[in-house]
């Protein structure tokens, strides 16, 4: 069984090693903050006794007041999962660093989230939209686009 | 005096038999040797997941057939799954036993056309396809039996399967379990030693263990490259705790690997269709008592299965209505195609098309 990991006790450690990063860390989901998410993604796929090499599902949620960002993370060597969120507030020129440096598995979806939401991956090796042209306007995957 | 030369760029598809549906390679060549490769997607986009959005939970399955349509089956399973377990609905123990026959058995039909079309990209031109095709064609009256479709089933429900098994179901599958392994023997005594087949699939577009986690690949892809990582039994779901099975894996992660990954796991769908045959309750309903516009409470959840091609997995967000707020499905034909610039740069244009065959890509998914 894939243990979904205890999301206080992560959040407690990572807490730790980068103060100040933590927004929220009950309910099973872990809320951090935006600006220090590269460093997280460092710290949860290198520390000994997380070791998150595997990245799945990464995709993001209009919310009208802000956009929330959800990772899932899996440990092939522990069988551990976790779930990391992110919330970027705003409509217009939101960013978030991207974690294609730390797992290639963010590539196309960090892409997809651009195209379809319009939140744009600082760090993206070649931030482009996917599955629409070039030209499209707007985001549809946005509540307000009609 | 060196020959003066310069960087070719070529464009293999949308429209282009190796490309397996409307997607484009934008490749740059020196010579004939691939120095750099784009994949270009969204010919296909038809939008599902805001469609969804519209829709009530129900009338999001035909949605999902239109996914990875030469597997519509567990896409049907998997995206039910993700709503059950948003909405807390338990699946009656005749359902649960129907779905794994179903889900296997479309995992034994989507690798014979993985491996039939490998092949044909390889140069055996449409032979192979057509004795694959034989057996599909088997497991395609099966499903026709059930729910009257071939290609895109619309079988599932949130809750269970739409109808029960008729009664001329049970002897048609026992008569196709029983054969089948002849055919597979019969699939490797002509494949397997094939000295033109070996010589260009052995070592060709290797994908290495550390790559291939790190791209996040999942399916044969990921198997092959030797990681044993298979969510039917790292993370059972369903009943998969109840079957005795293996997960076969290769080593080298070559085009070879991958082929042959695919062929043990078509004999191991095979042994977990006997066991649930055998294990599966006589008689019982077929689908819980779920309301057609039933309103999951408010809350999000990830569903996730082993699909043919991968992990396959559906993100959804309920505010509580008949409709959910956001629906997002994770592709795994699209993420394992992440590491196809790793694969095939240094190898020729001939190899790129067996490289790109052995990924089993399928567009309606990739573009959704």
């Amino acid at each position: 069984m894939t243990v979904a990991v205890n999301t206080e006790e992560t959040g407690k450690r990572i807490a730790e090693a980068i103060p100040g990063s933590v927004v929220s860390s009950d309910k099973g989901s872990l809320i951090v903050d935006s600006k220090a998410l590269a460093q997280i993604a460092d710290f949860l796929k290198n520390t000994p006794g997380m070791e998150f090499d595997y990245l799945t599902v990464l995709t993001a949620a209009d919310y009208l007041d802000y956009f929330e960002v959800v990772y899932r993370l899996v440990s092939l060597k522990n069988n551990q999962s976790l779930i990391l969120k992110t919330r970027v507030y705003g409509r217009e020129n939101l960013s978030l660093p991207s974690v294609t440096p730390v797992w290639r598995a963010a590539y196309y979806q960090e892409r997809e989230i651009f195209d379809l939401l319009g939140i744009k991956f600082e760090g993206h090796p070649d931030l482009r939209r996917l599955l629409l042209w070039e030209g499209f306007n707007g985001h549809p995957l946005r509540r307000d686009y009609l | 005096m060196p020959i003066k030369t310069e960087q070719f760029y070529l464009n293999v598809g949308p429209q282009h038999p190796s490309t397996h549906g409307v997607f484009r390679l934008r490749l740059s060549l020196d010579g004939e040797v691939v120095t750099d490769v784009e994949p270009i997607v969204g010919y296909l986009h038809r939008g599902i997941e805001k469609l969804a959005e519209t829709r009530t939970y129900t009338q999001i399955i035909p949605l999902t057939d239109r996914l990875d349509y030469l597997a519509s089956m567990t896409d049907n399973v998997a995206y039910c799954m993700a709503v059950e377990k948003l909405a807390g609905i338990k699946v009656p123990e005749r359902a649960e036993y129907i779905r794994i026959i179903f889900s296997e058995l479309m995992r034994v039909s989507s690798h014979m056309m993985a491996v039939g079309f490998y092949l044909n990209d390889c140069g055996a031109f449409f032979t192979p396809v057509l004795y694959m095709w034989r057996e599909r064609e088997k497991i395609l009256d099966l499903f026709d039996m059930v729910c009257g479709q071939r290609l895109l089933y619309n079988y599932m429900r949130v809750g269970g399967v739409s109808q029960d098994l008729p009664d001329e179901f049970m002897p048609a599958i026992k008569k196709f379990v029983a054969e089948m392994p002849r055919y597979i023997g019969e699939y490797n005594q002509l494949i397997k030693q094939n000295e033109i087949f070996l010589a260009r699939s052995k070592g060709v577009g290797i994908l290495p263990r550390e790559t291939a986690i790190n791209i996040g690949a999942s399916g044969p892809v990921l198997r092959a490259s030797g990681v044993k990582w298979d969510i039917r039994k790292m993370d059972p779901y369903s009943i998969y705790d109840r079957f005795d099975f293996e997960i076969p894996t290769g080593e080298a992660g070559d085009c070879y690997d991958r082929y042959w990954v695919r062929m043990q796991e078509m004999t191991q769908s095979l042994r977990i269709i006997e066991q649930a045959m055998s294990q599966m309750p006589a008689k019982g309903p077929v689908c819980a008592d779920v309301p057609q516009f039933f309103r999951p409470p408010a809350g999000e959840t990830y569903g996730y299965i082993e699909a043919p091609k991968g992990n396959l997995g559906f993100y959804i967000v309920s505010d509580g209505s008949i409709a959910p707020y956001r629906l997002h499905i994770y592709p795994p034909t699209l993420i394992n195609i992440t590491a196809l610039k790793d694969m095939v740069i240094g190898w020729k244009v001939a190899d790129l098309i067996i490289i790109f065959g052995s990924m089993d890509v399928v567009l309606g998914e990739i573009d959704r």
